[in-house]
């Protein structure tokens, strides 16, 4: 007599029932306030979606660029906040949280065609900076751990190119926006800011123009065509043999030998 | 003894020549002071309700600054940064139960306990420099020059904080004398210049200057010397408004007591940036022959 080996009961998900990996650990998590069971290798984004949401709006690049997901939270029992972004924090047990997908921050309408280096255009688009009572609840509230209060000082002082250089992490999240006592809007205000500074104060890339119009002209058209109408074998050749700036080489001293490229 | 200095706002925008007359001056004496790299705005008047404790973060996050950079004293050059860091830096030294509540709030700070002193720019002179060495240090004294010496309101009070007794002006008056000008006393010496009434109030109807550019005048002063942005906004900026207005009788020219001392001290003229102050001022420096102006 045979027996057979008992297959074991394979589970699919239908959509209303998440699977719980083997073995997996759940904890709870309290979302708007109701009680969830998760594993607890999930981030917040993932663990929500196990808990049966799904995200139209609040998701978006899932690796903690686009600031789709902000998420504020608590520890049970505790009163201090937390902030972060829903696919990039762990989920904790007991964690209670919500999220702010969106918050209506006041956005200046600005052609930036019409401004110059000025930071007195920031001052007369955002008078409300001058709100700013330094509480610093923006910059705790940063998931990218940018110094909100700091570039916000920066720009009441004029200082666009440093204010510019310390919100570059910026994901635009809102965070910062939702904390604020002043009711700025500051990542629109540092947007400004790096957008006066890329167009209007950051030296030009003068070498990049004069070799955008080399190219233009022509100069390279011979040698490429050369390389095109090459077979395999000289490619290899050509490519074997090539003259490399060696590593670590003084600046502007090594030249080539073979220069007509030049 | 380390000292930090905090700039304020307005010292980086419409009053970059009221700082880079002092730097420079500074230099010219070997003092070195350091610019906070990281410091806020100080909110630039203290804020009088008692329990309304978040307005004085905003300075007292500057005194933490100072304390952080291991400074003794942090020196300010606005009168009205000085009142209110001053003002503040009281608070948490005499009003613990206040100072428990800032430094519980500001979790993401050290605790601030009053370790730094707030001093202003004269008191940095008198106890860094001295008269007598400012005096040796001039290259081109200010002689003829006839100018007083205007505090307005925030220097010396309250008294508690004031940089000396009110109804003294020794300090401004010291350092006028060092670089060869001729100090002359007039009554609005500490009268306000109007302050942020301006805002309320349509250009060149601003009372309180016009007195204290009258009070000035009668008493043939020449030129005013002072501490504040905002002074130097409604005693300076206006005197065209006030003339046409029939308000003053003659117009006296304002500017920083730094610019005066860097002059003095043979810097260059283009430090001072008198462009920035009235047109008046320029003239005036020219009419007496003290240094090629602008």
């Amino acid at each position: 007599m045979c027996e057979t080996a008992k297959q074991p009961e394979i589970k699919v998900a239908t959509g209303d029932r998440a699977i719980l990996p083997e073995g997996a650990k759940t904890i709870p998590v309290y979302v708007m306030g109701k009680k969830y069971e998760v594993p607890e290798t999930l981030t917040i984004m993932k663990a929500m979606e196990f808990a049966g949401f799904k995200f139209l709006r609040g998701a978006g690049c899932r690796g903690g660029i686009c600031g789709a997901c902000p998420t504020v939270y608590r520890m049970a029992g505790d009163y201090k906040l937390h902030f972060g972004l829903a696919c990039q924090t762990v989920v904790q047990p007991n964690m209670y949280l919500a999220q702010i997908p969106f918050f209506p921050a006041n956005r200046a309408s600005y052609n930036i065609e019409e401004m110059n280096a000025a930071a007195e255009a920031i001052h007369a688009l955002y008078p409300e900076i001058f709100r700013c009572v330094a509480c610093n609840l923006c910059t705790k509230a940063c998931p990218m751990e940018v110094k909100v209060m700091d570039y916000i000082a920066a720009l009441k002082q004029g200082q666009v190119e440093k204010a510019a250089r310390i919100s570059f992490d910026c994901i635009q999240c809102g965070l910062c926006a939702s904390r604020c006592m002043g009711e700025i809007p500051q990542y629109h205000v540092a947007q400004l800011a790096r957008r006066i500074f890329g167009k209007y104060i950051q030296p030009r890339f003068e070498h990049l123009v004069s070799r955008v119009k080399e190219i233009e002209s022509g100069k390279y058209d011979p040698m490429l065509d050369d390389l095109t109408k090459m077979d395999q074998e000289e490619l290899k050749k050509r490519y074997v043999e090539r003259e490399r700036e060696p590593d670590l080489s003084t600046l502007g001293e090594w030249k080539p030998k073979e220069t007509q490229y030049l | 003894m380390k000292i930090s200095y905090y700039p304020g706002c307005t010292l980086k925008l419409k009053a970059k020549n009221l700082e880079l007359a002092a730097l420079a001056s500074l230099q010219e004496m070997g003092i070195d002071v350091e610019e906070m790299d990281r410091w806020n705005c100080c909110g630039a008047v203290y804020s009088l309700t008692d329990d309304d404790l978040i307005h004085h973060v905003g300075p007292v996050r500057n005194l933490v600054r100072a304390k952080e950079r291991g400074a003794d004293k942090l020196v300010t050059l606005c009168s009205m940064c000085y009142n209110t860091l001053a003002r503040a830096n009281q608070l948490m030294k005499t009003d613990t139960v206040k100072r428990d509540t800032i430094n519980r709030f500001m979790d993401d700070e050290i605790d601030y306990l009053g370790e730094v002193e707030v001093i202003h720019f004269l008191t940095l002179l008198e106890e860094q420099v001295g008269w007598d060495k400012i005096r040796e240090m001039v290259k081109k004294p200010l002689t003829g020059l006839k100018v007083a010496p205007y505090y307005g309101c925030t220097l010396q009070r309250p008294a508690d904080v004031g940089i000396e007794p009110m109804g003294n002006f020794t300090l401004m008056t010291n350092l006028l004398e060092a670089i060869g000008a001729t100090v002359v006393p007039f009554n609005a010496a500490d009268k306000c210049c109007g302050s942020y009434q301006v805002l309320n109030t349509a250009a060149g109807d601003n009372e309180a200057a016009a007195n204290v550019i009258n009070s000035a005048a009668t008493a043939g002063v020449e030129a005013l010397a002072t501490s504040c942005p905002l002074c130097e906004y409604n005693l300076g900026k206006q005197q065209d408004l006030f003339l046409e207005k029939g308000k003053i009788t003659a117009g006296v020219p304002t500017f920083y007591f730094t610019q005066l001392l860097a002059m003095a001290l043979g810097v260059n003229p283009e430090v001072c940036h008198f462009e920035m102050n009235d047109a008046k001022a320029v003239q005036l420096l020219e009419a007496k022959n003290l240094q090629a102006a602008v």
